[in-house]
């Protein structure tokens, strides 16, 4: 194990001299203008996208770049918005009603919609972009269809670093989760506000209690209440739901929204529960402290990725790593990414001089 | 022994062709063509901007007038199509479905216009919505919608003109979609439930002339190259049908309790290879609805045989015809009852077939009926992946097609050879502009303030829940265009976007060796290119044929590559837009209707504006072999037509040129 590690680091010795070659380059040498990403230019903007997607030690480091950079141009009036519930449930006619209400109001939304991919083949058939129907021709909206890839749970592998993206350019930003398996705990991770939807009449709402999810939406939504009594006792069950929710958020009223795609409404008021919640965070000043804690989780999962538990065993463990991170000042991911690096590199180095 | 004459004892079925395209005026030269050699009934096909109510200078219908039909834009075009054929003597089959109520409309108009008596016309408006959903595509509006304008129809139909079929419901294009007998059973009973359920529940029909509705629904069927199996399922049609109507509708006259069906023989089985083969195909499928007198069919259309490759030419289309008179009036099939009664095999088959068609039935009732089942998109995900599993028996060789993947060695043919372009009608492209300069120069005559009050007091009708044809004859007769009618229904009802049936989950099925093969290969380039393989499958233009598109999206997902697919009418924009946003490797277009040389070019256009031509496009469809080299040259990186059937080659294919665009030695 130790010789794997050794071999890992002269790996990593490597990649910061490329690193240091990079930095001497501009994101222009990529084709990247990030004046024009911030802009709007949809073109740069999934070109960037294409980027940060790729895997690879060497695109690693150059997205630890664009990452920083981007971050740097987060709109400060952003908010993230992650869409969660089973399939079926109308997640998608859902998002393309709050699209209309944004652009109403003159916002710019991004989204990014999350498919599954087939773990045999790996393939995935991203169908979202279909059933979010929209105006292709409009500028201040972009879709972006990912696949969850070999990340098996509601995100895709990427969703947090392109997200940084769409923090640099659009008010607005929904994330459509797979609707399986983690996506209530992964979306929450990267959303500022969390809305669980789900339809009349489907035994939703009890398979929701017993996953034990319910502290984590915000916003819960009954989607398809044209179906009136059956949408009535949907909501009244998710009232009764709502006593047992501990949300960690005190002083959140968690909210019941009742929405129609087929009728088209109710989005209206989705989007005024939605944008509560965002000024309640930021009036009693948690925003920025969900953002953080979210950030840190971040980097430990990019730590975890790259040297596994066994790079987060060496640094003392995962509790350890995350004080670790708090204690850096700095609010940028990828700088505490690295500063993590550096300290497991010299912990390595120290231990191995001590065994030979 | 003594030659004895023919003896008919039965008539016969009657013989259409499939036809009409350009103008209204080539094709009315052709129906009187068709009428002196003794063809019994018309039947129009309609080009596909007349099928979505669009008007020829619309931006969507570029490339798409007078293409696959005729274009009928005004009640002058109808009376074009009617000059010196007497409407009240005919027998019409119109191929119109969103747009039903208003072509009817110009008929009646035009009767009118002739002289005729209403109450006399004969013939079918096919009106059915379902299978647009389901395989067809060219629906506009939503299911609950739509299925309101049909059941209108209808009523509007049983009141004023008693003889006319007012619906036509198809299995046919189920079929076509990769349909089993089973489903086509099922879901084609289902929808005419779904229908005289909505008629009923109107109100418009009284109680004693409810049964003249059921007696009025007509079906139109497919019938496939399993032709003892293809019959069976048409006594199976004929005996659940039957019971229907007693049971659920309590009709006691046996007479209105008939299975009363047309057929046109499977298209989809026919090949580009070998193409002379398909007049044996087209024959043994066609013994499946003649042959058993009790469910035989009441009129027969036989596809041409050279219908993978291109439009066929009157040619063609007289050779198909002759194939049916030949079955009618020289064999002795007509002499007798029907040949199937008190067998035991066929009866075993038949009851099989309708035990597991009534399951799915009573699935599709569980679940509220055809209108959720359709929303949900069950029914379509059945059908992509009941294709899809015909597609992989092909492939893999357990379904023979003979001259495709079995006895392909052949000698040259000479009916092919030579020029390909001489075996198949072409269209002349100067059609389009022909025809918009006929609709401008309509409008510029027509009394304006006219046509804008009947519009106005239309919208007021349908809002008000006015019927559908009585509110269309009056814009038809003030001059109102087709696509005008269409922009004041969509203004209404909104456009409707179908489940596209292409799932995420379904389809984790086993991978075969080549299968495997193309995965391997993808997921090495993939960790080449840092990320997945990414492709964009999208129809551009009007064209609703999806099944194409629908395939390579499921195939592209089994292989491993990420799939955005889109599904069907998109403008060269919206799929620029698409592959830009979506950051694809490779886009994938599929085009069946003959509009390749304008649509093709353009999408590559609106990429290059996009600042992303150096996405590689590769294309599936009927495209005719003299058309290649231009598409080529436009840029087009690979095309394939009916005849590459091997879907995994395909794959490799893309892959390969994904690798080179990128420049990358797989």
């Amino acid at each position: 194990m130790l010789q794997k590690t050794i071999i890992l680091i002269c790996d990593k010795l490597l990649f910061w001299r490329y690193a240091k070659h990079f930095e001497r380059h501009n994101l222009l040498k990529l084709g990247l203008d990030i004046e024009e990403i911030v802009g709007g230019d949809k073109k740069s903007i999934a070109k960037a996208l294409n980027l940060l997607e790729e895997k690879g030690d060497l695109a690693h480091k150059r997205n630890e770049k664009l990452i920083d950079i981007l971050s740097r141009k987060a709109r400060p009036e952003r908010h993230i918005v992650g869409i969660t519930g089973p399939p079926g449930v109308g997640k998608s006619s859902l998002t393309a009603q709050l699209i209309r209400e944004y652009r109403l109001r003159g916002k710019t939304v991004g989204i990014i919609a999350v498919d599954p991919s087939s773990r045999k083949s790996g393939g995935a058939l991203l169908g979202d972009r279909s059933r979010i129907s929209h105006d292709f021709e409009d500028e201040g909206l972009f879709i972006r269809s990912m696949a969850t890839g070999s990340h098996m749970g509601g995100l895709a592998w990427r969703t947090r670093h392109c997200l940084t993206v769409f923090e640099a350019v659009y008010n607005i930003i929904i994330i459509e989760t797979v609707g399986v398996g983690q996506s209530e705990t992964e979306v929450s991770q990267v959303a500022d506000t969390v809305a669980f939807i789900v339809q009349p009449g489907s035994g939703d709402i009890l398979q929701f209690m017993k996953a034990g999810i319910m502290e984590i939406p915000h916003v819960l939504v009954v989607n398809k209440a044209d179906q009136k009594t059956l949408a009535a006792k949907a909501a009244s069950d998710l009232m009764v739901t709502k006593e047992y929710s501990e949300s960690e958020l005190k002083g959140w009223k968690l909210n019941v929204v009742m929405t129609s795609a087929l009728e088209g409404w109710g989005q209206k008021e989705l989007a005024d529960v939605l944008e509560g919640h965002r000024n309640f965070l930021n009036d009693v000043g948690m925003l920025e402290e969900f953002r953080h804690r979210n950030r840190t989780e971040w980097v430990i999962s990019l730590f975890r990725e790259r040297f596994g538990e066994f790079g987060l065993e060496i640094l003392g463990g995962e509790e350890r790593v995350r004080n670790l991170i708090a204690q850096e000042d700095s609010n940028n991911s990828m700088r505490r990414l690295q500063l993590l690096e550096k300290k497991l590199m010299g912990q390595i180095l120290s231990e191995s001089k001590l065994k030979v | 022994m003594t030659l004895s004459a023919n003896h008919p004892k039965n008539k016969p079925w009657l013989m259409r062709t499939y036809s009409g395209y350009a103008s209204a005026k080539e094709s009315n030269s052709l129906y009187r063509a068709n009428l002196a050699k003794g063809q019994t009934g018309l039947s129009i096909a309609f080009d596909l901007p007349t099928q979505m109510a669009y008007d020829s200078d619309d931006i969507l219908a570029k490339g798409e007038v007078g293409k696959l039909g005729v274009p009928v834009r005004t009640i002058e075009d109808m009376e074009t199509l009617f000059d010196q054929i007497p409407i009240d003597k005919m027998n019409t089959s119109m191929t119109i479905n969103a747009p039903a109520a208003w072509l009817l409309a110009l008929y009646i108009a035009t009767a009118q216009k002739q002289g005729a008596d209403i109450f006399k016309l004969r013939g079918t408006t096919q009106n059915d919505i379902v299978k647009e959903y389901l395989s067809r595509g060219t629906y506009i509006f939503p299911p609950e919608a739509s299925i309101r304008f049909s059941s209108e129809l209808i009523i509007y139909t049983v009141n004023n003109m008693p003889q006319w079929n007012p619906i036509n419901i198809c299995s046919y294009h189920l079929q076509e979609a990769g349909a089993a007998p089973v489903q086509e059973l099922a879901f084609t009973l289902a929808n005419a439930i779904c229908i005289l359920d909505t008629v009923k529940k109107s109100g418009h029909v009284s109680e004693e002339d409810f049964p003249n509705v059921v007696g009025r629904i007509s079906f139109f069927v497919n019938a496939g190259i399993r032709f003892v199996e293809e019959l069976c399922k048409m006594r199976v049609f004929t005996s659940m049908w039957g019971r229907i109507c007693k049971e659920r509708y309590k009709v006691k006259d046996p007479k209105l309790r008939r299975f009363r069906y047309g057929v046109q023989v499977n298209s989809l089985g026919l090949t580009a290879q070998q193409p002379e083969n398909n007049i044996a195909r087209i024959i043994y499928e066609f013994l499946g609805v003649v042959l058993s007198k009790d469910s035989r069919a009441r009129s027969v259309q036989l596809p041409a045989w050279n219908e993978a490759i291109g439009l066929p030419r009157k040619w063609d289309q007289q050779w198909s015809l002759r194939l049916q008179q030949i079955m009618a009036f020289e064999t002795d099939l007509l002499e007798y009852e029907d040949i199937f009664q008190g067998s035991d095999v066929i009866t075993k088959k038949e009851k099989e077939l309708e035990e597991k068609a009534q399951f799915e039935i009573d699935k599709i009732q569980e679940m509220g009926g055809i209108i959720p089942a359709l929303e949900n998109g069950y029914m379509k995900q059945q059908l992509v992946e009941s294709s899809a599993e015909r597609i992989r028996l092909i492939e893999s060789g357990e379904k023979v097609v003979v001259g495709v993947n079995k006895f392909t060695e052949a000698e040259p043919s000479p009916l092919t050879s030579g020029n390909v372009e001489n075996i198949v009608q072409s269209v002349d492209n100067s059609v389009e502009a022909e025809q918009i300069e006929i609709l401008r120069n309509f409008r510029r005559r027509r009394d304006n303030d006219k046509a804008a009050f009947a519009l106005d007091q239309f919208n007021k009708s349908i809002k008000a829940g006015e019927n559908i044809v009585k509110a269309s004859i009056e814009c038809a007769n003030a001059g109102v265009t087709t696509g005008e009618w269409g922009h004041a229904m969509r203004e209404i009802f909104g456009e409707y976007r179908a489940p596209t049936g292409v799932s995420s989950i379904a389809g984790n099925r086993a991978q075969t060796i080549a299968t495997k093969k193309v995965n391997e290969k993808i997921k090495r380039l993939s960790s080449i290119l840092g990320r997945n393989l990414k492709i964009l499958v999208a129809k551009p233009g009007l064209d609703g044929h999806s099944n194409g598109a629908e395939q390579i999206a499921v195939k592209a997902r089994d292989v491993g590559m990420d799939v955005v697919y889109e599904g069907i009418r998109l403008t060269p924009r919206q799929i620029a837009e698409s592959a830009m946003e979506e950051g694809v490797h490779v886009v994938g277009l599929s085009i069946l209707s003959g509009s390749h040389l304008d649509l093709i070019p353009e999408v590559k256009k609106n990429m290059e504006e996009k600042g992303i031509g150096d996405i590689p496009i590769v294309l599936g469809g009927i495209i005719p072999q003299n058309d290649t080299q231009q598409l080529y040259d436009a840029g087009i990186k690979k095309i394939y037509t009916p005849k590459d059937y091997d879907l995994n080659e395909i794959m490799m294919e893309i892959v390969q040129v994904v690798a080179e665009n990128n420049n990358i030695d797989l």
